[in-house]
């Protein structure tokens, strides 16, 4: 066991773990930060993607102390003109079902509008092909981030 | 449970019967098993369930200070917010937004003032129509609450009015209710629900309220927006995986590596030291690591040794249960449809087909692992749990715990998708949460964990299917006989479920292969129901996920044959007696422009097939992928005859959902055994649709006047014989093994 201060959602927020438990163990279990999930523990799934240093990262393979000395988001306090836009259209659109994927899907999409402000199809591919959606919501997410990407161009 | 005794002082002769009783006769499971006429699969309640299962109970639950609480499924608080009671499980199905605007409907509520919640596990008020318990399951949902939920709130409705009626002294039927507001025009009067909700807890509602005319609906029909979509879009949607109770424990079950084994002994010590690990037990279904948190569960169950009773466990391979399912496929099983002589007009065809499919196991995957939470109160015990069948959950618990039902409150959460997988006939999930309590006693509050690889491995699986199938077809091309040998385990033979066998048979064996729309003068449907120890599940749309494929390819394989066109041909030989299935067809034709022009290196398939009251077809766009023999599928045209879509984008939506779980299956899933171990364990080695592999997909709804039927499975057991026909169409390959990635093509 060790103690770590972690930097999330702009907090110092101090946990005593052991330092190979992944972040998103650390943010669940320790933190009661619930809204990341827990899909697969092998970073094939997305479920658990947080934003590190602005980077979508799968909180399930990433060591706590790997993670320390970063600035750690999560959906509970993503913010800004790409997440506003991105969750509007995610309800404008009805885009959950099960809901349980769509933390991880949010996540990866706002680090995509942040990064390539207008997507193209093959770029929406490639940002989102990690986040697995069971009920095969897709076809909404894809729409979703066309419509958070032209609503933010005005 | 003596720690019961510990914690409350509140030790009863009956509860400490309860501690070391064998599990009770008087249990849910038993009398479900004890039932068996047809769908009914069970009424019957213990006796000391019935009466403490009253209204009154139940109404008084949760109810605050002046709610008004007219009937089980509607609250109406003094501000005007109107609570529906949602008695089934909300896991991206819709069930929470449709049956609210059933009620918001009959109650002319406005939509803003309308939220949904989790009904409790009460069977007598909130059982499937269909079913008889509580639970979710053969895409009912909307079918059995439809009248039942508008009642509610014609109900509810009705004494708002006679309250405001008194309150104004004005005739009821002078008043109007309109988006939320009751007002009386000549009067000029006005009020909400909240303002009438005191005084209409007084009065008597009507038993059968009058309902509206579907001419009159201002809701039902319209695209509402989802009630749960804000929760799952920024992440306070609580789902079974998120419940915190003070001092809970996290637990992972290490279970048997093969199917029927069984704990021969094991040893703990290295798992005992690792930080945070706080005990282990032995459970019937193996042995479970107790520990703070997820992940010192995960090291201390690495760390577990066990050795394993394998004498009585499938120890096969899938190679050898298919060598053995395709040797009873070539031999008539018993029949279950037969009209004609399919075998005398085949021995004599010039021409004939063939045909053996293979269908592998599959796992539900849902994207919450499953969970369970389970944790002593005074009385005895509250379970959180995305509980598909709370009556046999509620169940599960009472007996592993020798708790009374009643005693057992099931509180359903939000649930990351299921497929079926929640609701298996043991109540598995339930019950080894149940007994991981039980062994330490209750002491502390347990979560039970499935790892994904738990998941995976851990059986409950779409059975495995070996198809058989031979045709002909007459001089002009007309198909003349059809002869179909179906070989699978079946899922309800030996389960509390077996009530809903037929004549020995299993209907979810033969659903969708036994009634066929097509005139074939010449037809004959077997079946051979064989054994293992591998759990058998339904898998959303059940045994419509092989037979839609055998037969919808089979039937492209014959028209082909006769050199007909597959729309024009199809609806032929339904003439007029299918009109709904015809319909369905014509509506796709019309959506996709079937017969024009498709764009080069493409081809498309058409499948049309009925499941759960719901009639869908679909054409697949595919082109060559990536891989050697999977295709690109581009383009997916559905068409659905559901009845009334009451809400016509969470059909789409349900439809959307359907063809890519159905896609990604019939493509790239499958689970196979090497002596009985499953070689596969995660999304790495159980592939998942992912985003660049969906299809763009078109949904047309067949406008109907007809009762609500199903929309969560119908959408599924289409696309797969769509795109194999499209395939076909495109190389000339039939692929009869699945998933396409065998390279079967």
């Amino acid at each position: 066991m060790a103690k770590f201060t972690l930097n999330v959602n702009g907090k110092k927020l101090e946990v005593d773990v052991d330092p190979e438990m992944p972040l998103l163990w650390a943010l669940r279990d320790e933190l009661n930060l619930n809204g990341t999930k827990f899909g697969c523990g092998i970073a094939q799934c997305g479920a658990c993607t947080v934003h590190i240093d602005g980077q979508a990262t799968r909180s399930c393979v990433t060591p706590v102390e790997a993670a320390a000395e970063s600035e750690i988001i999560t959906i509970e306090s993503v913010a800004g003109a790409e997440a506003k836009a991105i969750q509007d259209a995610w309800v404008k659109h009805d885009v959950p079902q099960c809901g349980y994927c769509q933390s991880g899907q949010i996540m990866s999409a706002v680090a995509l509008l942040r990064e390539t402000p207008k997507p193209t199809d093959e770029d929406i591919d490639a940002a989102m092909s990690g986040n697995i959606c069971r009920c095969a919501t897709y076809q909404r997410i894809r729409t979703a981030i066309k419509t958070a990407a032209k609503q933010l161009q005005g | 449970m003596q720690f019961l005794f510990e914690k409350y002082g509140s030790a009863s002769d009956k509860n400490t019967d309860a501690v070391t009783a064998e599990p009770s006769r008087r249990t849910v499971l038993k009398s479900i098993a004890g039932v068996g006429a047809g769908l009914v699969i069970g009424t019957q309640l213990p006796t000391s369930a019935k009466a403490q299962s009253g209204a009154a109970a139940v109404l008084n639950q949760g109810t605050g200070e002046g709610v008004f609480a007219p009937n089980a499924f509607v609250r109406i608080d003094p501000d005007s917010t109107v609570t529906v009671l949602i008695k089934h499980i909300e896991f991206g199905q819709g069930p929470y937004t449709g049956l609210s605007t059933l009620v918001a409907e009959e109650l002319d509520a406005d939509w803003g003032q309308m939220r949904a919640q989790s009904a409790p596990a009460n069977n007598d008020l909130y059982k499937n129509l269909v079913f008889g318990v509580q639970g979710t399951g053969g895409s009912t949902a909307m079918a059995n609450s439809f009248q039942q939920m508008r009642k509610a709130g014609a109900a509810a409705r009705a004494v708002l009015v006679e309250a405001a009626s008194k309150a104004w002294g004005v005739p009821a039927d002078d008043i109007t209710v309109k988006k939320g507001v009751i007002a009386h025009e000549a009067s000029g009067k006005s009020g909400s629900f909240g303002d009438f909700a005191a005084a209409a807890a007084k009065l008597t509602p009507p038993e059968e309220p009058f309902l509206k005319d579907p001419s009159e609906f201002v809701l039902i029909g319209t695209e509402l927006p989802k009630l749960d979509s804000k929760a799952k879009s920024n992440g306070t949607a609580e789902f079974t995986m998120d419940v915190k109770r003070d001092d809970m424990l996290t637990v992972l079950i290490k279970r048997p590596p093969v199917f029927g084994g069984k704990v021969k002994s094991f040893d703990d010590a290295e798992t005992r030291k690792v930080k945070g690990v706080v005990e282990v037990k032995e459970v019937p279904r193996g042995v479970a690591v107790y520990a703070e948190g997820y992940w010192a569960a995960s090291k201390g169950r690495e760390a577990l040794k066990v050795e394993w009773d394998e004498s009585d466990a499938e120890t096969r391979s899938t190679d050898e249960i298919v060598a053995d399912y395709k040797k009873s496929a070539a031999t008539v099983g018993r029949v279950v449809v037969k009209s004609g002589d399919a075998e005398k007009t085949l021995a004599s065809a010039e021409k004939t087909i063939e045909a053996e499919y293979v269908f592998p196991y599959l796992a539900h995957a849902p994207m919450e692992p499953e969970d369970c939470v389970i944790e002593a109160t005074p009385n005895g015990a509250t379970v959180w749990a995305g509980s598909q069948f709370p009556t046999m959950d509620q169940g599960a618990v009472a007996q592993t715990l020798g708790l009374r039902p009643e005693e057992v409150n099931v509180k359903t959460l939000f649930a990351g998708g299921s497929f079926g997988r929640r609701a298996t006939p043991i109540a598995d999930i339930a019950y080894d949460c149940a007994t991981v309590a039980k062994a330490i006693e209750l002491k502390r509050p347990v979560k039970l964990v499935f790892s994904r690889e738990d998941d995976i491995k851990g059986g409950f699986y779409r059975p495995l299917n070996v198809h058989r199938m031979k045709g002909t077809v007459d001089a002009d091309g007309n198909i003349a006989a059809w002869d179909h040998v179906l070989v699978a385990q079946s899922i309800l033979a030996g389960s509390p479920f077996e009530g809903m066998m037929k004549d020995g048979i299993d209907p979810t064996m033969i659903e969708g292969a036994n009634d066929l729309p097509y005139a074939i003068p010449n037809l004959r449907v077997s079946v051979h129901m064989k054994t293992s120890k591998v759990p058998p599940l339904w898998w959303r749309a059940v045994g419509h996920t092989h037979t839609a494929y055998s037969t919808e390819t089979f039937m492209d394989e014959l028209l082909a044959l006769g050199g007909k066109d597959p729309v024009a041909e199809r609806l032929r030989l339904m003439g007029d007696k299918h009109q709904r299935h015809a319909g369905a067809l014509k509506a796709v034709a019309e959506l996709a422009d079937w017969g024009s022009a498709v764009p080069e290196g493409r081809a498309r398939g058409v499948a049309l097939h009925k499941s759960f009251n719901s009639y869908v077809a679909t054409i697949a766009e595919v082109g060559a992928g990536e891989e050697d023999g999977v295709p690109r599928v581009y383009n997916v045209w559905s068409a659905i005859d559901c009845g009334v879509a009451v809400n016509p984008d969470i059909v789409r939506a349900q439809i959307e959902g359907g063809v890519g779980y159905g896609l990604g299956h019939i493509l790239y899933s499958e689970l196979t055994l090497d002596k009985g171990r499953v070689e596969q364990e995660n999304f790495d080695t159980y592939r998942s649709l992912r985003i660049n592999e969906m299809p763009d997909v078109k949904v047309a709804i067949v406008k109907s006047a007809e009762a609500p039927t199903g929309v969560g499975e119908p959408g599924l057991p289409p696309i797969g014989p769509a795109v194999a026909n499209a395939w076909a169409k495109l190389t000339g390959k039939r692929v009869r093994h699945l998933p396409f990635t065998k390279g079967a093509g």
